[in-house]
């Protein structure tokens, strides 16, 4: 059975439909290099001109880097601390003392956002690394050596689809004690079996490319083919599968913290903030709001980066990477 | 034509059971592995302040953990086929029967769900489609992005802030037993339903309108075009028929997903099922039931991914010859 035929249902993982269906709106093993002729260098400029030509992918990169911005600085930019308590003016609705309100604590929420997106940003990038790190070996290896270690590698990668993100996530930190370490193991593995199909669909692509099958007759080295002509030519599905599992790494961050089993308090994040929020939704809408909106618009930014990545790097499988999340 | 013979699909059948059958094996394994990964002793942490000697002895026998680890993977396996997963740690009960009990809130909320998402995805997705690159195509792309994503318990939190705060038209949170109290079971199911409902729908809109534009594309709608067919049947009969198959696959899997994902939604809407099921265990450390429902839940979405795989060889001879 070809990859292309197995059940996904996970975010950004290649191929949505079990079976046929999905695949021909452009499945993964059909994906790519990349979408641009020319050499690399000349392809490379071409990308940056196309991705700053979409005004789209722009702005989600200039709010990203607000964000990033505000998650470097937060502690020098932030209005007040991040638990100072105050609770003779608790459940304050905004003001310009108080843009964001103030929390249950009298907490200011706005500087809680802002420190809260240090730690949601740390998380999603330490899990995708991790999950890059290990799922990209293991896709590019059992894709181009193939046979048994192939089969074997690609089913394991299918048990753990088996198993949908969140509830994954949830098995491992109930194995563990909920914070932010366990956090980003969680994630990062729940996330490593997409880039290992990605890697490997990639990679059966590029291994019949007569480039490769050159090096091959010249009997160079596997493990250089591997980084010399491989890798630089799968690094579009890559980038893009990158900036979308960023947006679902926030995501999943959001939804362990929100249920009390991310990110411990008193350190802020964004999904803690909303589970302290569910006791006062009636009562104080600026609670639940703000730190829903920071979620959604950084989710967006990464989300709506990856389209416009993929429309420039990987034009071939613009819907198959569209799948959920949660 | 032998390609379009049952043999075809039988043999294609087959290979699909087996290839569940390993899934579901590497399933049971991991699912194994939950209660021995955690670090100490699984029992005497559930047990937590409540630990005394007697009960945590009567535990350890129940569990089976005082067995050697084959014995127990063996007796864990035939117990799961037989629909017998074990007691858990901190009721006592059959985990079968806790499982059983959620099952019907969080089939009948992602049914709903699942129907709002496709009240809104179809017209949208095929609207979307049959106007590639205009506005309504634009809006449509724009609102389902947005869609995406948005956290599902913060469009709980706003929905529950609108209608039940602002609004005070529907309970916040709760349940009713659809058998009992149907009236009461929908004024409550509207809130969760919708929140599911409209992410799912967000994703359904984006793969309807993809394999609309696929098939409008298609040579065979040029031809039906170009020998003068009315429009609407072009439409009906030849782009929206043929752009179901692919829409089918990601149906059953957005239902899969629904039935699976629901964990948050039902923490924040107090809805009794197996999603808030797992919760209360992961908090309770009662690592039998944890094991339980992830092996269920996972057992689920393995079952309605086969059903979509068959109902698609059925429906589309291409898929069982690929």
């Amino acid at each position: 059975m070809s990859n292309e035929q197995r059940p996904t249902a996970e975010p950004g993982s290649g191929g949505v439909g079990p079976i046929g269906g999905v695949d021909r709106l452009g499945g993964p093993g059909r994906a790519g290099p990349a979408g641009l002729d020319g050499s690399a260098p000349e392809r490379r400029v071409a990308s940056w001109r196309l991705l700053a030509a979409n005004p789209v992918t722009v702005a989600a990169a200039v709010v990203l880097a607000v964000v990033a911005f505000v998650a470097l600085f937060a502690p020098w930019l932030a209005p007040y601390g991040v638990n100072e308590v105050d609770v003779a003016g608790a459940l304050q609705s905004p003001s310009w003392a108080h843009p964001f309100g103030t929390d249950d604590l009298g907490r200011d929420i706005l500087s809680r956002v802002m420190l809260a997106a240090g730690t949601s940003l740390q998380v999603a990038v330490v899990s995708v690394t991790f999950a890059f790190c290990i799922g990209v070996p293991v896709g590019i290896i059992s894709g181009y050596v193939g046979g048994w270690l192939d089969t074997v590698s690609m089913r394991v990668v299918d048990v753990m689809f088996a198993f949908p993100v969140l509830l994954l996530a949830l098995a491992i930190v109930a194995i563990l004690q909920p914070g932010i370490a366990t956090t980003m193991l969680a994630i990062g593995i729940v996330y490593t079996p997409i880039f290992a199909r990605v890697a490997r669909a990639s990679t059966l692509s590029v291994r019949t490319e007569p480039y490769v099958q050159v090096a091959q007759t010249m009997g160079t080295p596997w493990s250089r083919i591997l980084r010399r002509h491989v890798l630089p030519n799968i690094t579009g599905p890559l980038i893009v599968q990158t900036s979308l599992s960023l947006a679902f790494a926030i995501l999943s961050e959001a939804a362990l913290s929100f249920l009390g089993l991310g990110i411990q308090p008193p350190q802020p994040s964004w999904g803690g903030m909303l589970f302290a929020a569910q006791g006062f939704v009636t009562q104080a809408w600026w609670m639940s709001v703000f730190p829903g909106l920071a979620i959604f618009v950084t989710v967006l930014a990464f989300n709506l980066l990856g389209d416009g990545l993929r429309d420039v790097l990987d034009p071939k499988q613009r819907t198959r990477m569209e799948a959920r999340h949660r | 034509m032998r390609s379009g013979s049952p043999r075809a699909l039988v043999v294609f059948l087959g290979g699909r059971l087996l290839y569940s059958a390993v899934v579901l094996f590497g399933v049971l394994v991991l699912t194994f592995a939950i209660v021995q990964l955690v670090p100490g002793d699984p029992i005497r942490l559930a047990l937590g302040t409540r630990f005394n000697q007697e009960a945590y002895d009567a535990l350890r026998a129940a569990s089976g953990l005082d067995r050697p680890l084959s014995e127990q993977f063996f007796s864990y396996v035939t117990g799961a086929l037989t629909g017998d997963l074990g007691v858990s740690f901190r009721s006592g009960q059959p985990v079968t029967l806790l499982l059983l009990e959620r099952l019907p809130a969080t089939i009948s909320l992602a049914v709903v769900g699942l129907l709002i998402a496709l009240l809104i995805s179809v017209p949208a997705g095929i609207w979307a489609g049959l106007r590639e690159g205009r506005l309504a195509d634009g809006i449509v792309r724009v609102t389902s992005q947005f869609g995406v994503s948005i956290p599902d318990f913060w469009m709980g939190l706003l929905l529950i802030t609108l209608f039940a705060g602002v609004l005070g038209w529907l309970p916040s949170s709760g349940y009713a037993p659809l058998a009992e109290d149907p009236a009461g079971w929908a004024r409550r199911v509207i809130l969760p339903a919708l929140t599911v409902g409209l992410v799912a729908a967000a994703i359904l809109t984006r793969y309807i309108r993809a394999a609309v534009l696929e098939v409008a594309h298609a040579g065979f709608v040029r031809t039906a075009r170009s020998k003068g067919l009315a429009p609407s049947v072009v439409t009906g009969r030849h782009i929206v028929r043929n752009a179901l198959v692919p829409v089918l696959t990601i149906v059953g899997i957005q239902l899969a997903t629904i039935l699976s994902g629901v964990i948050v939604v039902e923490v924040v809407f107090a809805w009794p099922g197996l999603g808030r099921l797992v919760y209360d265990a992961v908090a309770a450390r009662d690592y039998a039931l944890i094991q339980g429902a992830v092996l269920l839940i996972a057992v689920l979405f393995l079952f309605v991914n086969l059903i979509v795989d068959v109902l698609s060889a059925i429906v589309d001879p291409r898929i069982r010859l690929s």
